[in-house]
């Protein structure tokens, strides 16, 4: 079994390097306490029925922020629908993360300067664009990177290999970072592909591909810093594989008891991304209750607001379903947009 | 007979296919889990890991391997998750399931059903709720199928299967569980290219099929109120289209009302039209009318409803044809 990259132990003990001061690592732990206090929250919302289905990413944080967390503003972001954790950390609003749960369209625009598509609900298809937006970059003389997060089950699809494929062949500044959760819904991830490990495809296109702890957020921030770098430098793509697990269902919609047993999930539990941080700290004297509870109230407070504001947008009017299919409505659109509000108020 | 709804007509309908061991099937979470509709629910259980194959994420991989076990001698059932998550297989569908019997001059054939989850009417995230029926009805050497009740939907299908010829087989997401009806215990099949006159009437009539079934019900009940007497027609199968059906009642009421939820243009209710204003012109007293979603994206939960036709929409339909 190829090497797995690991700097904290579950304990909390460095069993590596780390790659930044304590101060970084405590902002990576309010990030990621933030990040999970949201993912409650959006699941129970949903459970209220305020929100559509939603996806949790818990026990996934560490791979999100810590894969990010080096990122410039320049620099591109084309995630999944599991990923709210990584697009918040690089500056998509929670209100529009929730807008888009709630099933409103105006959750797909983040605000200007925000270099972070929205969500990718086909699974694969977005791979290939951060393959574009890199090359894109590049051909623009910017050092600018763009990185891509996807899941193990979209390994699968044609889309994995036409993205790794190019972004080998033109050496474009593209990280691929595969979250391998374990699961793809109900299938787990020795039914997407026989090889031993997702990171070492990344030989088959010539690229460097690296097997991470992915519930390890130094490890992550690690592993991803080094590929942004050599992106950066023009050195090419990088495929890394964050080992994690998805702790709740697919979805809210989803009955996980189906596939899987409860011992699985109370395993992956032990290995929390949240808990080993927070006993490093602990240990190197930079955490305290007081301070835990300082960033949970930030964190709950941020995320109401955003509660808040996501629930009193005006709705969504008929007119505004035609408004943004084209630069301007086509003559023949624009009768449909004045017959669909007629009927509305019909 | 039992009565079930959709979901379990269809259900039924594969456990009987699978009696014939040239049967597979294939697709994303079909098996442990019984697929997100639980359409295949206990199937795997009952047929086994080589009958009931759960996949990785690969719809291309799908269709391209029932294509070729079709092509080998046996009966694929494919599953496409949801309508919009099957345009990675599209190139396998255009360019090789729906030509190899003209390319090979009927040596090899395709016979291979997909199954296609459609429509809106859930809420669900984006891609979730589409229905583009039209393209694939777009594509010559396709049939393309559309139940709107349990009986239908297990009679077509079993008729899929045995057809010579690819099948898409759509299945209305809104009705799976909404659609109850009486279901013969006797296996029995639906002929493909039947359209049916589900409520025979004399002023206007109402073409529609899969989901939108639910509105044109409802708007004939609501217009029997206002003694206008609709006939409802199930178009049943889109492709190969029955012409002849169509014509038998437009001729006769002399009005027609074609719904979809796709959008309007190029949809199919335009070749309905089309049809319609080609052979039975003469016949008409006013103008054919589609009521169809609009030529945009189909809109998230919140503001689904201005999108998906309503029966007021199809109401409203009906008595500006009445006026004329
Ligand atoms: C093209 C496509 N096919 C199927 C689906 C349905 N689907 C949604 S998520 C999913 C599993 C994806 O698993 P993985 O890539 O491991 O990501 P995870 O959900 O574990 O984050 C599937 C099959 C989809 N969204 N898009
Ligand atoms: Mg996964």
């Amino acid at each position: 079994m190829t090497e797995m990259l690991q700097i904290l132990d579950v304990d909390g003990t460095l069993v590596g390097e780390s790659p930044v001061d304590d101060s970084v690592t405590r902002g990576l732990y309010e990030a990621m306490v933030t990040a999970r206090i949201f993912d409650h929250k959006a699941t129970a919302l949903q459970r209220q029925g305020r929100l559509a289905t939603y996806a949790p990413y818990e026990g996934q944080e560490a791979a999100q922020i810590g894969a990010v967390a080096m990122l410039e503003p320049g620099d591109w972001l084309v995630a999944s629908y599991r990923d709210g954790a990584a697009m918040q950390s690089r500056g998509y609003p929670w209100t529009q993360l929730l807008l888009t749960r709630t099933g409103d369209e105006r959750g797909g625009r983040p605000p200007a300067g925000v270099n972070v598509l929205p969500p990718s609900i086909t699974v694969g298809a977005h791979m290939v664009h951060a393959v574009g937006l890199a090359w894109a970059e590049s051909l623009k003389g910017t050092d600018a990177v763009a990185m891509t997060m996807f899941g193990d089950g979209a390994t699968s699809e044609g889309d994995f290999h036409e993205a790794m494929n190019f972004a080998g062949v033109y050496q474009t500044p593209t990280i691929f970072v595969c979250q391998n959760n374990g699961w793809a819904i109900s299938m787990p991830r020795a039914r997407q592909t026989a090889s031993e490990t997702i990171a070492q495809k990344a030989d088959g296109y010539g690229m460097p591909g690296e097997l991470v702890d992915g519930n390890d957020v130094l490890a992550m921030y690690d592993a991803a810093a080094r590929a942004v770098d050599r992106a950066r430098r023009g050195e090419g793509p990088t495929l890394i594989e964050a080992v994690t697990h998805r702790i709740r269902g697919h979805t809210t919609a989803d009955d996980d008891g189906r596939y899987r047993s409860p011992e699985e999930t109370a395993r992956w539990a032990e290995r929390d991304p949240l808990e080993r941080v927070r006993l490093y700290l602990d240990a190197a004297g930079v955490w305290s209750r007081k301070w835990q509870e300082e960033i949970e109230s930030a964190a709950t407070a941020a995320i109401e607001a955003a509660v808040e504001e996501a629930e009193s947008l005006e709705p969504f009017t008929a007119e505004e379903i035609f408004d943004a299919m084209y630069a301007e409505v086509p003559p023949p659109l624009a009768i449909q947009r004045r017959r669909a509000a007629e009927a509305g108020l019909a | 007979m039992t009565e079930l709804n959709m979901a379990q007509a269809l259900n039924a309908a594969l456990d009987r296919a699978l009696a014939d061991e040239r049967v597979v099937l294939l697709g994303e979470d079909i098996g442990q889990t019984g697929g997100v509709f639980r359409v295949s629910d206990g199937l795997l259980e009952k047929h086994g890991p080589d009958r009931v194959i759960d996949t990785p994420v690969s719809e291309a991989g799908i269709v391209g391997a029932a294509y070729g076990m079709a092509v080998a001698g046996l009966r694929p059932i494919a599953e496409m998750q949801f309508m919009g998550f099957s345009y990675p297989a599209f190139d396998q569908i255009i360019s090789h399931v729906s030509r190899i019997r003209n390319r090979s001059r009927h040596r090899f054939t395709a016979p291979l059903v997909i199954r296609v989850p459609y429509g809106a009417g859930i809420g669900a995230a984006e891609h979730h709720s589409e229905s583009t029926e039209a393209l694939y009805a777009h594509i010559p050497g396709l049939k393309v199928v559309v139940p709107s009740t349990p009986h239908d939907a297990y009679g077509l299908l079993l008729a899929a299967v045995d057809d010579p010829d690819p099948v898409i087989f759509l299945e209305p997401i809104r009705l799976y569980r909404s659609a109850r009806g009486e279901v013969p215990e006797e296996p029995y099949t639906v002929p493909i290219g039947t359209a049916k006159v589900e409520k025979p009437g004399s002023d206007v009539t109402i073409i529609a099929y899969g989901s939108m079934m639910r509105e044109a019900r409802a708007a004939a009940t609501e217009l029997a109120q206002s003694d206008i007497d609709a006939e409802l027609l199930d178009v049943r199968t889109i492709i190969p289209f029955d012409t002849e059906t169509v014509l038998e009642s437009v001729t006769r009421t002399g009005r027609a009302v074609v719904v979809h939820e796709a959008p309007r243009t190029a949809g199919f209710g335009a070749e309905i039209a089309a049809q319609i204003y080609e052979h039975a012109f003469y016949s008409l007293l006013a103008p054919v009318e589609r009521v169809t979603g609009w030529d945009t994206v189909v809109p998230l939960r919140r503001a689904e409803q201005h999108y998906v036709p309503s029966v007021g929409r199809v109401v409203a339909a009906v008595h500006r044809v009445m006026e004329t």
